[in-house]
């Protein structure tokens, strides 16, 4: 294709976009909010993700507290009694200061806040590591059998409960998507209509002198992908600041560690970026498919 | 140059538009294609662009038969048959030049021979000082020639022209008729579909009459053999 012909196609786009200004606002406008409510949706569901990959990794564990009364000796038999549990790998041995000290590790800047605590509350505690997480439930149920356990810690229902409900916002979100971009589609086919009757003429004379189908089409994909990619640059700046935002005041105003379980403005801006624009230019391509096959025999 | 082989078309299964068509037109022919309306004219036009596929038989262009062509090559088919038609189809908002460019232009013809084309055939339909007027500045007859120019602009080999006197009077139709007899001296095959009588009968061309789908005359240096 000449430089010319490119030059002559995005041209055209571009003056069916100006042509309808209206419908191309229509359609821009369609794509931008259909990609803002999936990026709210992308939003939800990769930090319940990272969430539930945070807690799979420290559940992936069993912390049993163990009573304050037990002496040294109970204690490492007891030990040697979990690790000969079936499933169990390893276990770890916790110690009172030991949890205060990792506490203020996670705490971090504000660490020294808990300075001012005068007893240390915190039980000594094994931390069983299990070959993999379906046998925790087994293990568990041996645990209880065990005296001289205060509590069993064990987040699998966590877990669990936390990826269905980020597999069921993934499933809603999904259908309000299809639906949403089905609906933009639309949008941009109509709009590529009404740049197809204006054109009507001109594309009648250009079969007659021999235009090639795609020479013909080409303006009209173009005018869609530039209808969707601009939705898409409008999505990815609401999304940006929305989250900025919003990841500012989690992190910032309320949780002290949140800032560990929030996926980054970066993270987040890196995955969307490619979804929102192939997804709007796909649903700009689409569009004038639709129309094209619709309205333009060539 | 151009062949029908037993082509008949139907429309919607019962409307039958083209019988049994045989037909040889040689290269540098002229030819007249005449007939009441709904005789076929426009069907064997439309056959002949690949609008519209025959329903039996084959039609060949150059030895090629043109009804086993894919629809991705049809646009280089009619960058060899051209068309002018009744209500010369200009673009209102392009120049006379910018519209005989634009036929260059959308086959992707370079701009050095876009710049030696289109004065040429303006030249060949008497319009080079009308070259940035638009379109709703000229006459019928100037408009014409400007359909004319943007048809042979890209050297076809064959021209068909579709009652192109139809929106004329006879004197300017006459102008139109000498360009067609020019661009025909340089080669270029003609088939006009006309209603024209006093045209057809002083030209002394072949004549094919059409009549309810048949050929029922084809005579050279025919007259137009109809009372309107």
């Amino acid at each position: 294709m000449k430089i010319r012909t490119i030059n002559y196609m995005i041209k055209q786009g571009f003056i069916g976009i100006w042509r309808n200004r209206g419908m191309s606002i229509a359609s821009i406008s369609s794509v931008a909010a259909s990609l803002a409510v999936l990026g709210v949706i992308i939003t939800i569901v990769l930090n319940i993700n990272n969430l539930s990959y945070i807690a799979q990794m420290q559940f992936d564990t069993i912390q049993v507290y163990l009573e304050d009364e037990l002496t040294v000796e109970e204690i490492s038999t007891l030990g040697q009694d979990i690790t000969a549990i079936p499933g169990v790998q390893y276990v770890e041995y916790e110690s009172k200061e030991d949890a205060l000290n990792k506490m203020k590790e996670q705490w971090g800047e504000q660490g020294h806040l808990l300075d001012v605590l005068e007893d240390n509350t915190l039980p000594n505690s094994y931390v069983i590591h299990v070959e993999n997480i379906e046998v925790s439930d087994d293990v568990v149920k041996e645990l209880n059998n065990f005296a001289g356990i205060e509590e069993v810690k064990y987040h699998k229902d966590i877990v669990d409960n936390m990826l269905r409900i980020a597999n069921f916002i993934r499933a809603i979100g999904l259908g309000l998507i299809l639906i949403l971009i089905l609906v933009a589609m639309f949008i941009i086919a109509n709009t590529i209509k009404l740049t197809l009757n204006a054109r009507k003429q001109e594309i009648n004379i250009m079969k007659y002198v021999g235009a090639t189908n795609w020479f013909i089409r080409w303006p009209f994909f173009i005018e869609g992908m530039v209808l969707g990619l601009i939705g898409a640059v409008i999505a990815l700046i609401f999304v940006h600041y929305g989250y900025q935002y919003t990841f500012d005041l989690l992190t910032t105003r309320f949780y002290v560690m949140l800032s560990v379980y929030v996926v980054s403005v970066e993270e987040m801006m890196s995955k969307t970026i490619p979804v929102f624009t192939v997804l709007g230019a796909g649903v700009g391509a689409l569009g004038s498919i639709v129309s094209l096959r619709k309205h333009l025999r060539v | 140059m151009i062949q029908f082989k037993n082509v008949s078309k139907t429309y919607n299964k019962t409307n039958q538009a083209l019988i049994n068509i045989n037909l040889e037109i040689n290269k540098g022919d002229f030819i007249f294609l005449v007939g009441p309306s709904g005789a076929g004219k426009s069907t064997f036009i439309k056959l002949l662009l690949k609008e519209e596929e025959p329903t039996e038989g084959n039609i060949f262009v150059e030895h090629q038969d043109i009804t086993k062509i894919s629809r991705r090559k049809t646009p280089y088919l009619r960058r060899n048959i051209s068309v002018v038609f009744q209500d010369f189809r200009l673009l209102p908002n392009k120049t006379v030049y910018e519209n005989i460019a634009f036929a260059m232009e959308v086959i992707e013809a370079s701009s050095r021979e876009i710049r030696r084309q289109v004065p040429m055939v303006l030249g060949m339909v008497g319009l080079s000082d009308k070259a940035k007027q638009y379109p709703h500045e000229l006459s019928g007859g100037e408009r014409q020639r400007v359909s004319i120019a943007r048809a042979i602009v890209n050297n076809p080999s064959i021209l068909i022209a579709d009652e192109p006197t139809g929106n004329l009077d006879p004197e300017t139709a006459w102008e139109i008729m000498k360009v067609l007899k020019q661009i025909n001296r340089r080669g270029t095959t003609v088939v006009m579909a006309t209603h024209a009588k006093d045209i057809v009968d002083t030209m002394q061309q072949r004549v094919i009459a059409l009549e309810k789908g048949r050929i029922v005359r084809d005579q050279h240096k025919g007259a137009y053999g109809y009372e309107d």
